[in-house]
């Protein structure tokens, strides 16, 4: 835990500006300098209950929300004040304050809105009590009352984040830039009233005897705030794709929206459809007329994607699916992130059916590897999925301008053009030979796009002949059948030999302990890692990004390296341990999982914890949600 | 050159050319309706000047999907109800492509009805035909959505308490801008009306009835059909809404009592096809989506312009 970084925290209902509030407020810190990081907690509801976000700022690399924070902007929840809603909700103004205080770390800030939170409140909550016990230092500011005057209500937001400023001892030129960039006229007025109104009152009413002071950043490069769908949705657009279909599901629609909102002015289109079946189904339509098309969903909206998934996988049509996960089974937890959908997205569909599956574990990593799922969808006609979950899909963090500098692809891999389909083999009907078994190069045979001449063709979902006509016969069902299998293999093979892995190690490469994980899990581990070899322990680190076709080789090197691994993951079967023991047939008895399914994502001390827990096999559980699972055989 | 030199070729088009060689033969049973649709289908397509290679035909699951595998066209055999959202994909991604959707009543009205509703709604500009015979023939004789009250199957042992659905009626309350009825025992009647849905620019939807020798020998597809434009005692403006509703009315009660009655029933001309309306709010490029991939020249929008804002 280390001092030299600020966990900034705002609270408030939803619906009051807490998120576009921190959005800015990110920014600010990344345009000094610093490497932020931010995670987002919300309710399913869209006006008031307990929201916040917290901001993560250091200059050094952040790669997860850390333990705990160190400043709390509480603002009231201005929506449970409704009269009309009272009766349900009970008054709940107090609950930005009194909800966040068990995370807050010792020696921390609370600023909070007199306006809103009445003295009353606070008592009722022993803040001052606990206060002094956990040495917090309150700054109680009426920061409505302070946007009234200057402007409306709704601004304390902005009032917040001077006192902020004050606070902390920063700056107030890049938070003005972006308000500036965001706003005009007597709005922006107001709020630069307000912002300098409280930043000096502060000064003026407060002496400051706390430590905290805002990080000194050194970033040269410029510097983009990105959320994991950003990512993936440039991704694609960078991979050439033009064509997305959805439904609306949390938290996939983040994806959804971003390309639907940029596609009209890059030539792209987009369609929101009835349901999700008619989505992955629109997705293979358009590919098969000769686009790169996308879909997604969550996991609710993905079960509805089994078919038209299957469908493209029997008539090898590309297409890119995208899986944001959040709890389940059903419903689950709309807005709380987990890593359990992982079986269902590697097994779902009938038939010895078969995808390509991409974890990504960082904001890069979802931006390569959603443009790699493109690259492999169509060069081997295959659908490729994009498996990531809540936690990365909101999550902000900055990365190099310069690592975006690549051009668009829209080649549209193993497809031909008229002047080679000239050339192609066709049967005797003059019917084109899409679906070739006799020279096809790693299981793929080149196809053709309606409207092209001499490429006439079928696709069906049904076992079929090379000219796509259904057969039953069993030599072309087996010939088929090899053609399609030898892709996987085909791919497993290009991603080993030719292009850069996609897994991530950490740590000490000489250790006797591995830690293993997968997805959105990988920052909380590679912290960890960091700080128990810091602290003179020696542990090594491996992110696994392929889930199929699956890095057997890296893995069981890595695996053969250490004489015993903690698997993380976010869920409650310890479902990515399995596709390990899956894939690699050995290695039970080396295994143990570190499992975590609240809601919450891993906090890097927890899987220090783990770690301890289980090196030491003390006879005691974990932090009370962490759940650790013994190694076979145990 | 082009990469769809198939699209908009102008020369005469033998009917044979939409026939696959020997192989495959159709499955279907003697006497089935299907081959009205697939015959009337080969003639229609050559008399409003398309080639086998500028029309994508995509069919859903049973009977009724397998008519692309006997006409030679690009074709796309889809999955059970799920043709029309492939359909409408294809026609957004190069709307120059003769799109015609066709299933069956089970798969048509039945698992695929959400996506009907929708692709009506929207008026997708495509042709879509509906092989009804009242019956789910593939698996075997099993009541259907459009199966008459009462009727008695392995599923409905002691007969359907369920009231057929009425396609037309639901068409033009979904929105659908060319409605007909034909009828494969009216072979002349059908190739005029498929051929006038193809040229319609907007969603056009042909509830086709076919007779099941097989499993539906008392379905009133046998039964000799009235056209509704040419008999006297039906008179109705096919470009208004209520009387076209009126008729549709009528037309689904008395099928109950034995009567057929085919025809056209709603054309609307006025109403903008999908790409029109999609292309009217920006939404969809000049040209066919589908031909940049080909155009060397075309200029492709970089997502890292896009990362001013986040900077």
């Amino acid at each position: 835990m280390s001092d030299d970084e600020l966990i900034w925290r705002i609270a408030g209902g939803s619906g009051d500006g807490i998120d576009s509030t921190s959005q800015n407020f990110a920014k600010a810190l990344m345009r000094s300098g610093l490497d932020v990081f931010t995670h987002r907690h919300y309710p399913s509801r869209i006006r008031g209950g307990h929201t916040y976000v917290e901001i993560r700022a250091a200059d050094r690399e952040v790669q997860s929300r850390g333990d705990g924070y160190n400043f709390l902007l509480s603002l009231g929840d201005s929506f449970a004040r409704n009269p009309q809603e009272e009766a349900y909700y009970g008054n709940e103004e107090i609950k930005p304050l009194s909800e966040n205080l068990d995370d807050l770390r010792e020696g921390g800030i609370i600023v909070y809105d007199e306006g809103l939170i009445s003295e009353e409140d606070v008592e009722a909550i022993d803040l001052h009590d606990r206060a002094e016990e956990n040495d917090w230092h309150v700054f109680p500011m009426d920061l409505r009352g302070l946007a009234r005057e200057h402007g409306r209500e709704v601004m304390r937001n902005t009032a917040g984040v001077g006192v902020t400023a004050a606070l902390l001892d920063m700056d107030l030129e890049h938070i003005e830039d972006l308000m500036s960039d965001a706003m005009g006229g007597d709005v922006l007025e107001a709020n630069l009233e307000i912002l300098h109104e409280a930043y000096e009152t502060t000064r003026e009413e407060y002496e400051f005897e706390h430590d905290l002071r805002a990080p000194e950043g050194s970033h040269d490069a410029e510097q983009a705030l990105l959320s994991g769908s950003n990512a993936i949705a440039y991704g694609a657009i960078d991979a050439g794709c033009r064509f997305i279909a959805g439904y609306p599901m949390t938290p996939w629609t983040d994806v959804f929206t971003i390309l639907t909102q940029n596609f009209p002015d890059m030539g792209g289109v987009s369609e929101q459809v009835e349901d999700e079946i008619a989505a992955a189904a629109l997705a293979v339509g358009a590919s098969h007329a000769g686009v790169k098309a996308m879909s997604g969903s969550s996991g609710g909206g993905f079960a509805l994607m089994s078919e038209p998934l299957g469908l493209a996988e029997m008539t090898e049509t590309p297409v890119v699916l995208v899986e944001s996960m959040r709890a389940g089974p059903s419903t689950g937890m709309p807005t709380k992130p987990e890593q359990a959908d992982l079986e269902h997205v590697l097994y779902t569909s009938q038939g010895d059916s078969q995808r390509v599956v991409f974890a990504p574990g960082t904001i890069e990593e979802a931006y390569e590897q959603t443009r790699l799922a493109f690259d492999i969808a169509w060069d081997y006609q295959i659908p490729a999925i994009v498996i990531y979950d809540q936690k990365l899909s909101g999550e902000n963090t900055n990365v190099d301008v310069d690592f975006f500098d690549r051009e668009v692809s829209p080649d549209l891999g193993s497809t031909l053009t008229e002047d080679e389909l000239r050339e192609a083999a066709h049967d005797n009907s003059g019917k084109f030979k899409r679906f070739n078994y006799d020279d096809a190069e790693n299981g793929v045979a080149p196809r053709s796009i309606p409207g092209q001449k001499g490429g006439r063709f079928l696709a069906t979902g049904n076992e079929h002949s090379p000219v796509g006509h259904i057969s039953e016969d069993p030599d072309n069902r087996v010939a088929q059948m090899d053609r399609r299998l030898e892709k996987l293999e085909s791919i497993r093979r290009e991603l080993d030999e030719e292009r850069e892995s996609t897994q991530t190690y950490f740590g000490d490469e000489t250790a006797d302990y591995g830690v293993i994980t997968w997805g959105s899990s990988q920052g909380a581990v590679a912290e960890a890692i960091e700080r128990l070899n810091e602290n003179g322990h020696s542990v090594r680190g491996l992110s696994v990004s392929d889930m199929t076709p699956f890095p057997e080789k890296e893995v069981t090197e890595f695996l053969e390296s250490v004489d015993e691994a903690m698997v993380v993951e976010m869920n409650a079967t310890a479902q990515f341990r399995g596709l390990l023991q899956k894939e690699l047939g050995r290695f039970g008895e080396k295994l143990t999982s570190l499992l975590k399914y609240n809601g919450n994502p891993f906090e890097p001390a927890e899987i220090v914890e783990g770690y301890q827990v289980n090196l030491a096999e003390e006879d005691r559980e974990p932090t009370a949600q962490v759940r650790i699972e013994p190694a076979a055989g145990d | 050159m082009s990469a769809f030199n198939a699209i908009g070729e102008e020369r005469e088009i033998d009917r044979d050319e939409f026939t696959p060689g020997v192989e495959p033969q159709p499955t279907w049973c003697p006497g089935c309706g299907d081959f009205g649709v697939l015959k009337s289908l080969k003639q229609a397509l050559p008399e409003v000047g398309k080639t086998p290679e500028e029309v994508l035909t995509v069919t859903g699951i049973g009977c009724s999907g397998k008519l692309n595998s006997y006409l030679d066209t690009y074709g796309f055999h889809t999955i059970h109800g799920r043709s029309l959202p492939v359909a409408r994909a294809a026609k957004l991604a190069n709307p120059d492509l003769e799109v015609v959707a066709a299933g069956g009543d089970g798969d048509g009205y039945g698992i695929g009805g959400n996506h009907f509703i929708h692709t009506a709604r929207e008026n997708h500009d495509m042709t879509y035909i509906v092989f009804n015979n009242e019956i789910f023939g593939l698996t075997k004789g099993q009541t259907s959505p459009t199966s008459p009250k009462g009727h008695k199957s392995k599923t409905q042992p002691s007969g359907s308490a369920k009231t057929p659905i009425r396609p037309l009626s639901q068409s033009l309350t979904a929105g659908a801008s060319y409605i007909a009825r034909t009828a494969a025992v009216n072979p002349n009647q059908a190739k005029e009306i498929i051929a006038e849905a193809i040229e319609h620019d907007g969603f056009a939807h042909v509830d086709f009835l076919t007779q099941c020798p097989t499993w539906n020998k008392d379905a009133r597809q046998y039964v000799p059909y009235i056209d509704v434009q040419e008999s006297d005692d039906y008179e109705f403006d096919v470009t208004d809404r209520a009387e076209a509703a009126e008729m549709m009315r009528e037309t689904e009660d008395v099928l109950n009592e034995g009567t057929v009655l085919t025809g056209r029933y709603y054309v609307d001309e006025d109403r903008p096809s999908y790409t029109e309306e999609k292309a009217a709010v920006g939404e969809l490029p000049d040209e066919p989506l589908a031909e940049r991939y080909f155009d060397d020249d075309a200029e492709w929008e970089r997502s890292y312009d896009l990362l001013e804002r986040h900077t």
